[in-house]
């Protein structure tokens, strides 16, 4: 009988701890980015034009141990001549506070629609890579970074 | 902390007609993203450069648009054709509104 009400009060003593553990780990709301302000971002600037997969090299590491500079590498596949060329190359990140990282513009002057450049991510994210093409078409590319020291100080 | 920008450009000298050469392009800036918060918790403003943009003879060939995610000290490389003999140059745009440019002839021959 003693020991029925010991264990009983030890079961109330750990559901206690449990839920008091679980209410620790909830963190406060995040103000980082989500894949759907990614993508309100792009129906923004694209509205319901239809996103085809390819076309972009999108060269990220896939761990990052420095959240502060990132390199990133692109080149998107045209033949850049007044008639077919890359009119610009969005780039979005997931999981940021801002979505938006950079916009690069071409011109048939520019020999290539290619550029390397260094990010900050705060967090391990999807980047999203959008390019306009001269023709109206719209491709798109993603890659995962892992971060394991976050880029967004604070 | 502030320093002054100051650009940094590499890229040949001389190059043969039509020829594509590899521009690289660095700038000492803080890049404050405006995310950050000092000692008493306030907000940091952002100052960043927000634009760069590369002519040859005034004739644009890209710009790009940067946002906070832009690393401080942004380096960037990118390509440019070389037609003639000419001047490319190359801009940056700050949020407080200055803009620092470099520049590089090329002669063709």
């Amino acid at each position: 009988m003693d020991m029925t009400t010991s264990a009983q009060s030890r079961r109330d003593f750990l559901a206690t701890a449990t839920a008091a553990v679980i209410a620790g780990t909830i963190a406060p709301s995040s103000l980082l980015a989500a894949p759907e302000q990614v993508a309100t971002e792009l129906k923004k600037l694209f509205g319901d034009t239809k996103l085809i997969e390819g076309k972009i090299k999108l060269d990220l590491p896939s761990i990052a141990e420095n959240g502060l500079v990132v390199p990133l590498n692109f080149e998107v596949e045209s033949p850049m001549t007044e008639k077919d060329y890359v009119k610009a190359v969005h780039f979005f990140a997931e999981g940021n506070p801002n979505p938006n990282v950079a916009n690069y513009f071409f011109t048939p002057m520019s020999p290539k629609a290619s550029a390397q450049l260094r990010i900050r991510l705060a967090q391990t994210q999807n980047i999203v890579a959008v390019a306009e093409m001269s023709n109206g078409e719209i491709y798109t590319a993603k890659k995962e970074v892992k971060v394991t020291i976050g880029g967004c100080g604070g | 902390m502030t320093t002054q920008p100051t650009p940094r450009v590499r890229m040949p000298a001389t190059a043969k007609a039509g020829e594509v050469v590899e521009v690289k392009t660095l700038i000492s800036h803080e890049m404050e993203s405006g995310q950050r918060k000092d000692k008493d918790g306030k907000l940091i403003p952002r100052k960043i450069i927000k634009q760069f943009t590369a002519t040859f003879n005034g004739k644009e060939i890209m710009k790009a648009d940067w946002h906070g995610a832009i690393s401080a000290n942004p380096y960037q490389s990118f390509f440019v054709r070389v037609p003639e003999s000419g001047t490319f140059v190359f801009s940056w745009t700050d949020d407080d509104g200055s803009v620092y440019k470099a520049e590089q002839k090329v002669t063709v021959g």
